[in-house]
């Protein structure tokens, strides 16, 4: 058994099963040394909470501060207040975070333990039977069988199910959202299983993260080894569909199943604004280490110019004065004690409550949701919101996120002839017709566009996507609820084309089975039904497939061993008949009988494809009559227009992958008995191989037409395969695919040697049509200052097409067109092209205007022009450029673009992307923005926000991306100038009390002030507070400037508004200073009114910064203002010996008393803020209209010319 | 697209368990309300010159009559000062201000002669006056018990011996240290600020224009805060209803002459309620101060309770400043609503309500001049 280290420790696990050993001692069990099932995702136990949340607490450097302080104060010589009232802010706010944490740790308890002591079954050898348990029962080596509907308990390797095709489906919503159902192969043919039999050992990976990716074999005892891999595994969490029930062995359990590990919680982003509030921190603290510099200084003079000791310096117990210069070092930090609160501690609390406000507040609007979804935006990163509303540039993909990617067959050309397919033209126009009716109310004219995209006149086609565009502006086309993905009415109906369909007609009316021919137009459509991974399923019964009925099965499984796999297992044709017999592969165990025979027409066959494009195309073979019927892992049944049903056997699946760009599928033709490949793919790598010349020319015209009007392009090709290649080829498959090393690309070298010398069918059109207010959406961020680029994986033709269409390009730009093969080239272009903006804007007569420029770039030239020695450069070129088109880029060159810009050029980026394909890029970038679309969540799982529709960036950015910013930057710098004010109080105050850190106001009160009194409002102005309005910043996208760059929270803003405080902080001392100078005035009852006044002065001034007031905000201005009188009076009246040295008894009872009181107070009130208030409103007045007074210097000039049109608006 | 390899870095949370096909119909459309979707309705200050203008020239018209009426106040108060600090050699106190310091027991005596130019109509206010004199340090203002100065009788017990016994037995308060304890004796009152109050007596004489000498009585009731004469401060209450009783066993500050219970014969101002004592113990703002000291009450006849002539100020020279080049003073005042003679408040009142008449007016010019053009942009739009 020295097996048992070498699992723990190589790089490959294996694993056997537990039952032989069951019933042992642990240390007798093979498998001990792998986690148990049970989870604990708690971060603290019981017993030991408070001291590990103090511990992750006092990770963050505030809090090691503020208890920094306490222990300050708890030294004699250096406390200013009594040590025991100085723990209580720093209590409250620990226990506050500490009872945060607990609940949420508590929840987490919760659900751990509703999930540990879920059901399952588990096979005991005792009993000879599965036996139900928990989930935190299943160990690794464990059989475990799972039913119908039931949640999978652990990562299992299925090896037997109880469909005869030893399939099993899974819904993955669970993990990743996507609701299609996915197809699982047993590892191995046991058609008794039986767990007991079970003697191999399973060789696999050690856990990894990957939901899409696994490898292991089972080694038989005859050292047999059987390949597994992702086909086979049965994930956690996982939900099983359409299937009786399956046995699965268990491979991962507990933390280490793929699901678990891709549990990483919340992701924690820093925002721009954070990363500058922090070094405003430290401007804070310089601030405060001078203040108390000068502190200490002061008082060391003060000491030194007293000749002998007067009655009023108090030695220290021992009776003996320290030297002044000893005192004053004390005095330092006693003076860091007593104006500690310069740094607001605060500030960090109140920020997480307004972003967790302002989260709540964007996932509730309804803008933001989607009915036919029935999804609202998702917020995932909480903690930049703030950053929406700085956004610079937005990356964004093309298909699924401009477009909708929901695929439409439009056209297609076989074997060189194009059929235009006008009559679905026609009928698509029809499908939008009652939206352009509700319009007519409004616009005046209503053209009738009867075919849109016509070859004929290019230019009408510009306009028509236009009015395309804006006729759709209010509706939600018409095909709401749809159960299965790709499934409304203008997907799934295609009206054929005449032509083509008389001629499809004529071809295959001779029944096809004896006409040894094969015919170009039935291979194009085969290949078209046959060559993708549609699910089907029936439309009447949900979520249930058509199989093989069983018996068909049982005449053909001799399979022990998977060597001799795929080719015994092909069926004879004369068994096609069996097909027919389709029936229901019940979820229940009692079977509804199938004598109620389902009627197996057409019309209730649905679609499922991962991708749309897939569904669309079977969709458009249906329309000729050629339906797919089911499909199974082996065998794919056609119907062909003549009712004849064709059995495929499958060989094999290429599937899709980014580099080869085409799928293919090896099928046996049933008749003809020749394996076939039919292989899909993007056009350039089709073309160009073993093909008739003309018609491949001829071919790629029509392609390039296509390309012409944003369809996206797909070349059919097929090719027959020889049996002895093809046995040769399979025998290098087998070995891939069971390799460990390397083995993606190994299965990629196989694929790619069988798709050489193919022979061109034909070619598809779909199109992909543009989202709702795509072009509205663009034109708005464009105005915002937004650079818009789009990178796509489509072809260049295309990708310019719906540039246009969406208004990213326009017909007076100047497009520059980037296609080099050579660096060389690309070179020369990039220095000409810059010369010539150089040129450009030297010219003195372009001073004022911009030229707009455009670039396009395919995937190719962005190589090399992201190489090390073109990278400025070509940076330099995007900087001038308007709109940016890279098509065929890879997702590894889009996150690369992203990094580019947003490290070389230092702004805010934002990519928003649909697919898996744009996860790169939703992480490289500053905000990542998934569209829950067409291609499963993969792309929002990766994201930070997830909407449903591109035009959502428009209301997200503008309206909520900027009030976040504004609320938040307006916030923090309030926050900052109010501690500031206050503090500077205590400072002046030093300079007539010989720099010896008194207090003049009651430190209980002080600490009130802070935690009660003054803390709710500035909460309520960054949740609340509207600049400017929802209308006002939709209409005018300008306004979203203000955010960009360095927006509202800047160094000037900062320091005026710091400067702003010490003004104030003098006027409310100086005022009653001056009043009560000479006075009999003591000290407490000099420190109310100065106390009341800075309320004031601190509550107003929030009054001037907020600009609009609702009844939340009148109940908290008045309610602060009220508690503050209520609290002070009732703590005056009560507190008669409770705070030992100072006592505010009766002082604000009798200063109420006191008309002076009320003299100072509006006299300090009214000096303090009259400049802040005249430089904002007296220049308002004037008719400038300033939203912010600090920024007001910055943005003048930009703004100057925004107040016409705002003033127009408001009237 | 159909790529197919990706990595699925950052899934959000638990796998949540929902029940087989439950849950998936619920209804997330948020609500509309108008809190959720923040249109409030919501008051806006446009601020156009029409909002503005008028309250720039409101605060000018209220602030300016409220400054008049102060200034003319204030300047109705009568306010004498006499400085007897005595580091003058002209000064009549210079002598027993020369060479005096806290271990002096015979008390100095100096007669400041000095002429009220005008009568003082109303109750006049004695202050004495403290310069230099910081009673707002942070440790002097610490250094006092006020729980043994409301009469907590634990706070004169003698402190024990044994530092642990000591926290159960009250004693002073370690805030008053080193003027809590001598030989284990506690102090009454303790703490420094106790310790160095003000103890320097003044008589004030009229000298009739016939040469007699007549005393000004002096009332030294009233003149603290009710609520410290009533709550704040109370004697302890012992056993004994006898001042000297209750403050058997502790020692006497050690700069005063007496003890607390000998501050007063008046049973009703003596001892930690004597108002001289609580005066005192309430700490000035500033180091400049003042604190009251007697009340001349007017008589009832006709007669001002201050007749202009010459009188004569009367030291009992206790108190020493000049170590600390402090000053000491006697002022005499009258005083109206707004308290004592302050000139400030009015003269800000004055200025800062015609600053805000002038910059309206100003506005108003700016808005004539050049804000029409805006104005027709805005109603032209």
């Amino acid at each position: 058994m020295g097996r048992k280290n070498w699992a723990r420790e190589n790089e490959l696990r294996s694993l056997e099963s537990n039952l032989p050993y069951e019933g042992l001692e642990k240390g007798k069990q093979p498998n001990r040394y792998f986690p148990s099932n049970a989870i604990k995702t708690t971060k603290y136990s019981l017993l030991f909470f408070i001291p590990m949340n103090l511990y992750e607490q006092f990770h963050r450097l505030a809090n090691l501060y503020f208890v920094g302080l306490v222990i300050l104060n708890f030294i004699p010589e250096v406390n200013a207040f009594q040590p025991e009232i100085a723990l209580i802010p720093i209590c409250v706010i620990l226990s506050l975070t500490a009872m945060k944490d607990a609940w949420e740790d508590f929840r987490r308890y919760q659900s751990d333990r509703k999930l540990n002591n879920m059901p399952c079954f588990i096979y005991s050898r005792k009993e000879k039977q599965f036996v139900e348990r928990h989930w935190k029962d299943v160990r690794v080596g464990d059989f475990v069988k799972v039913v119908c509907n039931e949640i999978i308990p652990a990562d299992l390797l299925l090896l037997y199910t109880s469909d005869p095709n030893g399939v099993c489906h899974i819904e993955t919503a669970n993990l990743d959202g996507e609701t299609n159902l996915k197809q699982r192969t047993a590892v191995s043919g046991h058609p008794e299983f039986e767990p007991e039999s079970f003697n191999g050992i399973l060789v696999c990976e050690k856990p990894n993260n990957n939901l899409n990716h696994f490898k292991g074999y089972v080694e038989k005892p005859d050292k047999q080894k059987v390949g597994a891999g992702i086909e086979s595994l049965l994930l956690r969490g996982c939900t099983v569909r359409n299937t009786d029930h399956a046995v699965g062995f268990v491979v991962y359990a507990g933390r280490e199943t793929k699901s678990m590990l891709n549990n990483s919680g919340p992701r924690y982003k820093r925002s721009k604004l954070e990363r500058r509030l922090n070094i405003d921190v430290l401007f804070c603290v310089i601030l405060l280490f001078t203040m108390c510099l000068i502190g200490a200084l002061g008082h060391y003079l003060w000491l030194n110019a007293m000749p002998v000791v007067p009655p009023y310096l108090v030695p220290p117990t021992s009776g003996q004065l320290d030297r002044p210069s000893l005192t004053s070092f004390y005095m330092f930090f006693t003076m860091i004690i007593l104006l500690q609160i310069l740094i607001p501690i605060s500030l960090y609390v109140s920020i997480e409550l307004v972003k967790i406000g302002q989260i709540f507040f964007i996932t509730n609007d309804i803008d933001l949701y989607d009915e036919e979804t029935d999804s609202r935006i998702q917020c995932k990163a909480l903690n930049i919101t703030e950053d929406l509303g700085q956004i610079e540039y937005i990356f964004s993909d093309k298909t699924g996120t401009l477009t909708e990617n929901k695929m439409v067959f439009r056209r297609c050309s076989i074997m060189g002839t194009e059929y235009p397919h006008k009559e679905n033209a026609i009928r698509l126009a029809v499908l939008d017709e009652p939206e352009a009716e509700e319009e007519v109310i409004f616009n005046q004219h209503a053209q009738p566009l009867p075919t849109r995209w016509s070859l004929d006149s290019e230019e009408a086609n510009v306009e028509d996507t236009h009015g395309h565009g804006s006729r759709r502006r209010s509706k939600v086309t018409g095909n709401a609820q749809s159960d299965v993905a790709f499934s409304s009415p203008l997907e799934t109906e295609v009206v054929p084309d005449g032509k083509l369909f008389q001629k499809i007609s004529r071809t295959s009316s001779g029944s096809l089975s004896h006409s040894q021919k094969t015919d170009a137009y039935l291979d194009f459509f085969l290949a078209l039904a046959i060559c993708n991974t549609v699910v089907v399923s029936m439309a009447t019964t949900k979520r249930r497939r058509v199989s093989v009925s069983p018996q068909a099965k049982h005449t053909n499984t001799p399979l022990e061993t998977l060597s001799k796999d795929s080719e015994e297992n092909f069926q004879p044709s004369g068994q096609t008949e069996g097909v027919d017999t389709t029936g229901l592969q019940p979820c229940s165990p009692h079977p509804p009988s199938l004598s109620d025979e389902p009627a197996l027409t057409s019309d209730n066959l649905r679609y499922e494809a991962e991708s749309p494009d897939e569904a669309a195309l079977v969709y458009a073979a249906k329309a000729y009559g050629f339906t797919l019927l089911s499909r199974t892992p082996d065998s794919v049944s056609v119907r062909l227009p003549s009712g004849e049903v064709l059995d495929f056997e499958v060989l094999d699946t290429l599937t899709f992958d980014s580099n080869r760009k085409r799928m293919s599928v090896l099928v046996r033709h049933p008749i003809t008995k020749e394996y076939v490949l039919y292989t899909k793919g993007y056009a350039s790598i089709l073309t160009g191989h073993g093909n008739k010349k003309n018609i491949a020319t001829v071919t790629q015209r029509h392609l390039d037409c296509y390309a012409k009007e944003g369809l996206r392009t797909l070349c059919i090709a097929k090719k027959v395969v020889s049996e002895a290649v093809y046995k040769r080829w399979s025998v290098d498959r087998k070995n891939a695919m069971a390799a460990i090393e390397n083995r993606e690309r190994l299965v990629m070298d196989t694929a790619v040697q069988l798709e050489k010398n193919l022979t061109l069918l034909g070619a598809t059109g779909i199109e992909d049509r543009l989202q709702e207010n795509v072009p509205d959406t663009i034109q708005a961020l464009r105005e915002a200052g937004i650079k818009v680029w789009v990178l796509t994986g489509d072809k260049p033709e295309t990708a310019v097409n719906i540039g246009y269409a969406c208004g990213l390009l326009e017909d007076e730009d100047l497009v520059i067109n980037m296609a080099a093969v050579f660096q060389i080239t690309c070179t020369n272009i990039l220095d000409c092209t810059l010369e010539e903006v150089r040129r450009y804007n030297a010219d003195p007569r372009n001073v004022d205007t911009t030229q707009n420029m455009s670039l396009v770039i395919d995937g190719l030239t962005l190589d090399k022009a992201l190489s090390p020695d073109l990278l400025d450069r070509f940076v330099a070129l995007v900087k001038h450029c308007r709109a940016v088109l890279c098509c065929r880029v890879t997702p590894l060159q889009k996150s690369r673009v992203v990094k580019v810009i947003r490290e070389k050029l230092k702004v805010m980026t934002l990519a928003v992307g649909d697919g898996a394909n744009d996860v790169n890029m939703i992480q490289a970038a500053d905000i990542g923005i998934g569209i829950s679309g067409q291609e499963g969540m993969q792309a929002v799982m990766a994201s930070d926000f997830a909407i449903s529709h591109f035009k959502h960036l428009k209301k997200l950015l503008l309206v909520h991306g900027h009030w976040c910013y504004t609320r938040l930057a307006n916030m923090i710098i309030y926050f900052f100038y109010k501690n500031v004010a206050y503090v500077n109080l205590l400072f002046w105050y030093q300079f007539f009390c010989g720099f010896s850190a008194t207090a003049m106001i009651d430190y209980w009160l002080m600490i009130f002030f802070n935690l009660f009194f003054t803390s709710v409002p500035p909460i309520m102005f960054g949740l609340m507070d509207k600049d400017i309005s929802a209308e006002m910043l939709l209409g005018v996208p300008e306004l979203y400037k203000t955010g960009q760059g360095e927006g509202d929270y800047r160094f000037t803003t900062f320091w005026v508004s710091i400067l702003d405080a010490f003004y104030q902080s003098l006027v409310c001392f100086f005022v009653p200073y001056f009043v009560y100078q000479d006075s009999d005035i003591d000290m407490f009852t000099f420190g109310t009114p100065m106390n009341t006044s800075a309320l004031f002065i601190i509550l107003m001034h929030l009054s001037i910064e907020i600009k609009s007031w609702t009844v939340v905000h009148w109940i908290i201005m008045l309610g602060s203002v009220a508690l503050y009188f209520i609290v002070t009076l009732a703590y005056s009246a009560v507190c008669v010996t409770c705070n030992p040295p100072s006592n505010p008894y009766w002082i604000l009872q009798s200063q109420m008393e006191d008309p002076m009181f009320y003299l100072i107070c509006i006299l300090s009130t009214v000096v303090a803020l009259l400049p802040r208030y005249r430089v904002c409103h007296s220049l308002s007045s004037v008719g400038l209209k300033i939203f912010n007074c600090p920024e007001f210097w910055g943005v003048f000039v930009t703004r100057f010319d925004l107040c016409t049109s705002l003033t127009a608006m408001q009237l | 697209m159909m790529a197919s390899s990706y990595s699925a870095k950052d899934e959000d949370g638990h796998i949540t368990v929902s029940g087989p096909g439950g849950g998936t119909l619920r209804n997330k459309k948020p609500e509309n309300t108008a809190f959720k979707q923040q249109r409030l309705p919501a008051w806006q200050p446009i601020l156009t010159a029409g909002t503005v203008l008028p309250a720039f020239f409101i605060i000018g018209l209220i602030f300016i009559p409220i400054g008049i009426g102060l200034y003319v106040t204030s300047n109705n108060i009568k306010e004498f000062e006499i400085d007897y600090t005595g580091d003058d050699t002209s000064s009549p106190c210079y002598n027993c201000a020369k060479n005096f310091s806290w271990n002096n027991t015979k008390s100095c005596t100096c007669t400041i002669p000095f002429q009220l130019d005008q009568p003082y109509e109303s109750n006049v206010f004695m202050y004495y006056g403290l310069s230099n004199f910081y009673q707002n340090h942070r440790r002097y203002v610490k250094s006092r018990d006020d729980s043994q100065l409301n009469g907590n009788i634990d706070s004169l017990k003698v402190g024990a011996s044994s530092p642990m016994a000591s926290r159960k037995k009250k004693k002073p308060s370690k805030e008053c240290e080193p003027y809590a304890s001598i030989d284990n004796k506690p102090i009454a009152p303790c703490g420094a600020i106790a310790n160095s109050m003000f103890n320097d007596t003044l008589k004030l004489f009229y000298n009739d224009p016939n040469g007699t000498s007549v005393p000004i009585p002096l009332t030294s009731t009233g003149i603290a805060w009710w609520t410290d004469k009533h709550v704040k401060f109370r004697n302890p209450v012992g056993t004994n209803s006898n001042l000297t009783a209750v403050f058997q066993g502790t020692v006497k500050p050690v700069n005063w002459h007496r003890p607390v219970y000998e501050l007063d014969t008046d049973p009703e101002n003596n001892g930690f309620i004597n108002e001289d004592f609580i005066v005192w113990m309430r700490t000035a703002a500033l180091p400049t101060f003042r604190k009251l000291y007697r009340i001349i009450q007017k008589k009832n006849n006709m007669a001002p309770t201050l007749p202009r002539g010459n009188y004569t100020l009367v030291v009992d020279y206790n108190y020493p400043v000049r170590s600390f080049e402090g000053r000491k003073r006697m002022i005499l005042s009258t005083i109206s609503w707004m308290g004592g003679k302050n000139p400030f408040l009015g003269i800000a009142y004055i200025t800062v309500g015609s600053v805000c008449f002038f910059l309206g007016v100003v506005l108003l010019v700016i808005h004539h001049k050049y804000g029409n053009r805006n104005n027709s942009a805005n109603i032209s739009n």
